[in-house]
């Protein structure tokens, strides 16, 4: 990624003039951590009022009382972005008397990484999570939906009293504010494997998906205190779930890309327990959005569709949560504190346990619902929450059956990749296979004769090729995935053509009728092909090939087709580190296909050595080297290196399959002309 | 079909689709499991039929030796709960955290030897963390209780590792 001279190095104030250098100080003084501590405090009180005084009017039917929640909500949002202001300049400005920042930042790292570095502990994310509940709900005020004052404001008020709730977290137990004294001249640095600009990106998009899973969960509260639950409140939900999906898919395909190229062995997914914990809300989101869908079109699924919602907040929750308070073991956890569990713990049974108890009461009361065809639409997206829901319960009992165990029996046990691939695969292979039928079927009834027609020909063409691909490859699973695949490929065109008419009207009807078609129909087809690239790399993952060599300079490896020869060796100096970089040229052939250039950045204020891996992709394989260790070798002169060499295939497909999946979402959220809600995006 | 017949439907698939998934976990719990063991359990318990163990200790000072076998490098080092040492043989490139004195984490066998054949060695995100396990041990060995301040100075490991 290219930096601006500025940001790549820490720089910011040898060329600027002094009247610069006094603004900057004015600003500092200004922005100072106290202001930060105190309009912290002060968004805390106002999330706690904007919880009671909406409510309370509600409850004795008074207007004014109830419109208090806007202006509340805005308010907790720019009290909390001049806080994280504050953050923010205590950070760039190198203000080691400020604990977090002493801790986490030193002052010769790069800009980028100061204001990215906030995040990159304990008290800051969650700070940062605060701080993004609150911007949702500043959104939720500003939106333009047209949602009855009623629902709104005790929609705002449940979103308050969670914020209240983590502002409070966030001042007692882990406040990013806090003083050192006697203030130290530098800092203890960055963890420099957090010095990336993947990950500068990646916890604010997963938190975004987190957090913005708490506006369905306010508004099914707020449904469920009114006892109002029908189209119009779904219609509501709809876009806030969506934009929540997306965030959280994007930042998945981030956190996973990150993993495969900064720590060096190639591996994408650990199913280490945070990122099962970002799984988990992300399963049950995409069921809740299906359940969603079913429910606005026939009125089916409603309470199935309101648990979803509380849930999948609920593991938004847990999954940040239980893991920073230290209960999950795990390569993220932060140092962990024991009343930051008990608080975090209270916190959920609050949250949640209220929420899950409020349904108990409310759901006999709300409208019994209708029996579902299985063979229609409808039918197929609760076999699609069914399936969904049980990857989800599988991924839960593997990340929570370790420290159960250890707390039943005192036995440590981990459960690792063979046993979630097992379990999850033969589901996630069914899925697939439903993924292709269910957009094509019609709502409420499916005359079967039909279905088999339209079913028996893609069946045939896409047995033939999971037989020649078994053939060929002579492995079973990945020749059925790449049938299943093309499977979904091919009933996606299918249906595509259908929907276009092509080949019964002229080509140029074909194409205007194409632009003509609701999005939430290119939304599925488009989601669902981004799901299909992702499997698809995953597949071609399973054929990588890889080897550890230890080599002079100069030798040649063949690997997978290609010569790859150590050229050079050389140290290079950076702002915070010496590192070691190796050339590595690639050939094909005889001919030079590419260059690669891994390192080993040695940072020396926390004797911490970096890999950094070097790829070269063309998007239907990638090219990997790590340069391993070096050591003391007797013979200085021909020093011997060790490298580790990938030659992944289709890799970059499964972070692209997650964008395609993420801008599905995005699209339904472009206002529409013919949908009656034309405002119900942001 | 009346409502009735249509939500036993439903009913019959989640209930068909739980119990596949219940059967699935408990196969994988059966074979998947990896239990974790401190070198000292490793020596006195009987656990060669076991395929896979983790096993957590801290590396022994002055014991790591690099080593290259038909160009692959092999790493041999030993791990010390404070009360035994196993040595560790490892084929690959150890992680950049990987240090003597440092908290490590072994996935692999025992063979007949007594040596660990390790299939990845683990070492923590952050130098200063001692991987829970490992501080369990300790603790569980009397060599350190978290009462009494941080844990020793790895350095002195080798030390307190009685010959």
């Amino acid at each position: 990624m290219a930096l601006h001279p500025t940001l790549k190095h820490g720089t910011i104030f040898l060329n600027l003039k002094p009247f610069q250098i006094r603004k900057i100080h004015l600003i500092s003084e200004i922005l100072s951590p106290e202001l930060g501590h105190y309009l912290l405090a002060l968004s805390c009180c106002l999330a706690g009022i904007q919880f009671i005084v909406p409510l309370v009017g509600c409850k004795a039917k008074q207007a004014s009382l109830m419109m208090l929640a806007s202006p509340l909500a805005y308010a907790q949002g720019i009290a909390l972005s001049l806080s994280f202001a504050c953050l923010i300049t205590a950070s760039v400005t190198n203000d080691f008397s400020v604990l977090s920042v002493y801790q986490n930042s030193a002052s010769n790292k790069p800009l980028l990484y100061k204001i990215s570095g906030i995040w990159g502990n304990h008290e800051g994310s969650i700070f940062l999570w605060c701080y993004l509940l609150a911007l949702f709900n500043s959104l939720l005020a500003l939106s333009a939906q047209p949602i009855p004052l009623k629902l709104k404001s005790r929609a705002l008020a449940i979103m308050g009293g969670c914020s209240a709730g983590f502002t409070l977290f966030c001042l007692l137990t882990s406040n990013p504010f806090l003083r050192l004294w006697p203030a130290p001249l530098q800092g203890q640095g960055m963890n420099p494997l957090l010095q990336d600009p993947g990950l500068a990106l990646h916890p604010p998009l997963l938190y975004m998906g987190y957090v913005g899973f708490a506006i369905p969960f306010a508004f099914t509260v707020a449904g469920l205190l009114d006892n109002t639950i029908d189209l119009a409140w779904a219609q509501f939900v709809k876009p806030w779930v969506t934009i929540a999906w997306a965030c959280l898919t994007c930042g998945i395909a981030l956190g996973s890309w990150w993993s495969y190229y900064i720590l060096g062995w190639g591996g994408y997914w650990f199913w280490d327990p945070v990122e099962n914990a970002s799984l988990l809300p992300w399963l049950t989101g995409t069921a809740l959005i299906h359940a969603l869908y079913a429910y606005t079109r026939t009125e089916s699924l409603k309470l199935w569709t309101l648990l979803l919602s509380i849930s999948t907040f609920s593991l938004s929750l847990s999954g940040t949560f239980l893991v920073r308070s230290g209960l999950l073991n795990s390569v993220h956890a932060f140092t962990s504190d024991p009343t930051r569990g008990v608080f975090i713990l209270a916190l959920l049974a609050c949250i949640s346990g209220s929420a899950l108890l409020l349904y108990a009461w409310r759901a006999p009361t709300l409208a019994q619902e209708t029996g579902v065809n299985p063979l229609s639409k409808e039918g197929s997206l609760i076999f699609n929450n069914i399936l969904l829901c049980t990857i989800a319960s599988i991924v839960l009992t593997g990340t929570l059956y370790p420290p159960f165990l250890q707390l039943l029996t005192n036995q440590s046990i981990s459960v690792g990749k063979p046993f979630f691939e097992q379990t999850t695969v033969p589901f996630v292979l069914i899925s697939l296979f439903f993924m292709a039928v269910g957009p094509r079927l019609p709502f409420k009834k499916t005359n079967s004769q039909h279905l088999l027609n339209i079913l028996s020909i893609p069946a045939m063409l896409c047995l033939l090729i999971f037989l020649t691909s078994w053939f060929c490859l002579h492995q079973f699973l990945p020749a059925l995935t790449l049938g299943l695949c093309m499977w979904v490929i091919i009933h996606t065109i299918l249906n595509y053509a259908k929907k276009i008419s092509f080949l019964q009207k002229s080509f140029q009807e074909s194409w205007r009728q194409f632009f003509r078609l609701p999005y939430s129909v290119h939304a599925s087809l488009i989601a669902h092909t981004g799901m299909v690239v992702t499997v698809l790399g995953i597949t071609g993952m399973a054929f990588a090939t890889h080897t550890i060599v230890e080599i002079p300079l100069g030798d040649t490896v063949p690997l997978a087709g290609y010569e790859w020869t150590l050229s050079s060796v050389q140290t290079v100096k950076g702002p915070n580190f010496v590192a070691l970089k190796a050339a590595i040229k690639i050939a094909h052939k005889g001919k030079v296909v590419t260059w690669l250039f891994p390192s080993r950045k040695y940072f020396p204020e926390q004797n911490q050595i970096v890999t950094h891996v070097s790829i070269e992709t063309n998007f239907i394989r990638d090219l990997y080297a790590a340069l391993g260790s070096s050591k003391e070798t007797l013979d200085k002169q021909h020093p011997l290196y060790i490298l580790r060499l990938h030659y992944n295939p289709l890799a970059p497909w499964i972070w692209i399959g997650g964008l395609i999946m993420a801008f599905g979402g995005i699209i339904t959220l472009w206002p529409s002309t013919k949908t009656k809600f034309k405002n119900d995006c942001l | 079909m009346k409502p009735k017949h249509k939500r036993f439907i439903v009913f019959l698939i989640s209930m068909g689709c739980i119990g596949c998934a219940l059967w699935l976990v408990l196969q994988a719990f059966s074979s998947n499991l990896v239990y974790f063991k401190t070198p000292s359990q490793l020596l006195h318990e009987n656990t060669l039929k076991l395929s896979d163990i983790r096993m957590g200790g801290m590396v022994v000072a002055h014991s790591i030796l690099f080593t290259q076998k038909e160009k692959m490098p092999c790493v041999q080092f030993q791990v010390t709960d404070g009360q035994a040492a196993i040595k560790v043989h490892y084929f690959g490139i150890v992680p950049d955290l990987f240090r003597e004195g440092q908290s490590v984490i072994a996935i692999g066998h025992l063979d007949q030897n007594k040596i660990f054949i390790a299939n990845e060695i683990l070492a923590k995100h952050d130098e200063t963390y001692m991987p829970k396990d490992v501080a369990d041990a300790l603790r569980k060995s009397g060599k350190w209780d978290p009462k009494y301040g941080p844990p020793p100075d790895p350095k002195t490991w080798n030390h307190i590792l009685k010959p």
